[in-house]
């Protein structure tokens, strides 16, 4: 798939799509995964695991709301358990749809097309699971309401715009609101297709009507494509931004091991490598459950792995650097926050986290290992839980012990803060498996434009193909 | 210049234009570019992906929509900004450490965030309303050929009836001479 491609590119094809598929393959091939009644049955098991782990969140949330945040292990010194570890997890994993769909396009990246509408419709999910605990971790979220918004309230309470709070709740709900808006422009020819070529009647409205009448007008098309590039274009320094106001949420603070300049960057990069294993995580099930080898092609596995592994190695750059900071200090804090992070009691998940974010990513130097979709899912779930360490580390060993040996303390995760977690992985699965069955995961019409038929016969590619 | 009854389709109906279907990108867009070139303003080609050129080979020319990106922007930026200096200075001043009430610097994160959230919504916004979207009927979906195959694999060329140079014979001869492999009566 790699090799015998040379001959179809030179025919006005695509490195990215493997030869021979027309504007008629493409369509059925994609809108056929959702227009059928035989369903695979491995979308059945992943639907009910994820809808069990989904009930999960509902007990969890209720009988938080009934009982407190108490039932989680938050007390003092660390108020922010799994709430804001789990926050920021997620909010990361988000960053690698905007990514792959606003920078690659802008970039001109042709194998951003393929997982594009599947990796945004994580950053959705993810944005999604994120929410959810900061609004839980208030308590009483219907009585919170008013210094997370600025709304007019009978208290004449306004929010404090001096807090990097109120800068995360305006970053995040831009990045979600932005997301999703993005994420429907995307979808509006291809939920014409799908409109056009639905059988059952409910799906011809339903389609319909989210369509809004698209028929592919060429007058159409070039607002909409420019719509695209404009979107693209406000989505990449929004998504440099989320998670720079992520972590100033940390870095504004005195705390040390939050108190650091590199956070921003680091930050970013961090969500940007979670993005891309959690893409990974996800693409290289689906792409054999559904036989999309034609569209997901070793060399898209091969990209993103890169991507993974040079923001991995930023990532592992960041914790080097916390280190030395905490040398070069010489401020007792500073260096004690490092030694007790390394031999302190949490040393084990600090270690475990170098070894899954700093080892285990350097298999992917190997090509042989970055186009081999098990070796190369073994490293994503690696990373997933890596990225997940570093924050209960960036939270936990840096509130636990801070500058007076009076207020330490331990934090102990309790069974609801567990059951929470697995909760929200639950409504990501169930949201996720809910939009494979339900919308094109791939996003039709970019592909179609990968397909000789695309281009006037003879001219072959007009722009240059980049990887 | 055809008269009110050629205005009709086989059916008896309306008619809304000619509609051509075309083999292939290139046949499309040089139609299209003659058709234009031809006097005919009233023109639409119809393809299932976006093809460089052919709205622009019909003459369009449109470049609103960065202008509701800027007011978008502008605007978020200005309501992003206002909105942390009135609470701040205005409706709900509180001293925070000695602070000034008007503390610039922080007000610009947030100020940010609306910018690019107002200058996505008006973008989005602004590319549906250009587009006269929603638009859930169309005369051209009677067209069985067109609604089958316009979001899928058709390429398609529209001459609308009220274009002044419009004849059902003239026209029809023009699309044929291009190349057209299927010309249909589009009903209104």
């Amino acid at each position: 798939m790699v090799d015998n491609t040379s001959e179809h590119v030179a025919a006005g094809g695509s490195p990215f799509l493997a030869p021979g598929n027309t504007f008629t393959s493409i369509t059925n091939k994609i809108t056929g995964i959702v227009l059928t009644k035989r369903t695979p049955l491995a979308w059945f098991i992943g639907f009910f695991v994820g809808f069990m782990l989904l009930q999960s969140l509902m007990v969890s949330l209720v009988w938080i709301l009934l009982k407190g945040v108490g039932v989680w292990g938050v007390n003092q010194p660390i108020g922010w358990g799994f709430a804001i570890i789990n926050f920021v997890w997620w909010i990361g994993i988000g960053h690698a749809g905007t990514l792959i769909s606003a920078i690659l396009l802008l970039f001109r990246a042709q194998w951003r097309m393929s997982i594009s509408r599947a990796a945004e419709a994580m950053t959705v999910f993810a944005v999604m699971c994120a929410a959810i605990f900061p609004v839980f971790h208030t308590g009483r979220p219907w009585l919170a309401a008013y210094w997370l918004f600025p709304y007019p309230n009978v208290m004449g309470i306004w929010p404090q715009f001096r807090s990097p709070l109120i800068w995360d709740v305006f970053a995040v709900s831009t990045y979600a609101t932005v997301s999703i808006v993005f994420w429907y422009i995307g979808l509006i020819p291809d939920l014409a297709s799908m409109r056009d070529r639905a059988k059952n009647r409910f799906a011809q409205v339903a389609y319909g009507i989210f369509s809004m009448g698209w028929r592919g007008s060429a007058r159409h098309w070039q607002r909409y494509e420019l719509a695209s590039l404009l979107l693209a274009g406000l989505s990449t320094p929004l998504v440099l931004s989320v998670h720079t106001v992520v972590s100033f949420d940390f870095s504004a603070g005195i705390v040390p091991g939050w108190h650091a300049t590199i956070f921003p960057p680091y930050f970013v990069a961090g969500a940007v490598y979670a993005g891309f294993a959690m893409v990974l995580t996800l693409l290289i099930p689906f792409r054999v459950i559904y036989g999309l080898q034609d569209f997901i092609t070793e060399r898209h596995l091969n990209n993103m792995a890169k991507v993974t592994l040079v923001t991995g190695l930023i990532v592992f750059y960041g914790y080097m650097m916390e280190v030395f900071f905490g040398w070069y200090s010489a401020n007792q804090y500073e260096s004690y926050m490092i030694f007790n992070r390394q031999h302190g009691p949490y040393a084990p998940m600090y270690w475990f986290l170098i070894f899954c974010n700093g080892v285990v990513p350097q298999l992917l130097w190997s090509k042989k290992i970055r186009t081999s979709p098990v070796p190369l899912f073994a490293v994503c779930m690696f990373v997933n839980i890596g990225m997940w360490l570093e924050r209960f580390v960036i939270v936990v060993t840096s509130l636990h012990r801070d500058f007076l040996p009076g207020s330490w303390g331990m934090y102990y995760p309790t069974f609801w803060d567990w059951s929470t977690f697995a909760g929200t992985i639950g409504l990501f699965l169930t949201m996720f498996y809910a939009f494979v069955r339900l919308l094109p995961m791939i996003s039709i019409f970019e592909i179609r434009t990968l397909s000789p038929d695309a281009h006037p016969h003879g001219h072959g590619e007009e722009e240059g193909a980049h990887v | 210049m055809s008269d009110h009854a050629s205005m009709q389709t086989a059916t008896g109906g309306a008619l809304y234009g000619l509609c051509a279907e075309f083999a292939d990108t290139g046949a499309l867009l040089s139609a299209a570019g003659r058709v234009y070139r031809e006097g005919y303003r009233n023109i639409d080609a119809f393809s299932p992906a976006p093809i460089h050129g052919l709205a622009e080979a019909m003459g369009q020319n449109d470049r609103r929509l960065p202008k509701f990106t800027l007011l978008g922007g502008l605007s978020g930026t200005a309501a992003g900004y206002g909105l942390g200096y009135w609470v701040s200075v205005w409706a709900y001043p509180l001293n925070i450490g000695g602070r000034p009430l008007h503390s610039w610097p922080a007000f610009i994160i947030p100020a940010y965030e609306t910018t690019i959230l107002f200058a996505s919504l008006a973008t989005a916004i602004g590319m549906i309303i250009l587009c006269g979207l929603p638009h859930p009927y169309h005369p051209l979906f009677n067209v069985k050929r067109f609604r089958e195959h316009a979001t899928n694999d058709g390429l398609f060329l529209c001459v609308e009836s009220t274009d002044p140079k419009f004849d059902r014979v003239a026209t029809r001869q023009l699309l044929e001479s291009l190349g057209a492999k299927e010309i249909n009566e589009v009903e209104a």
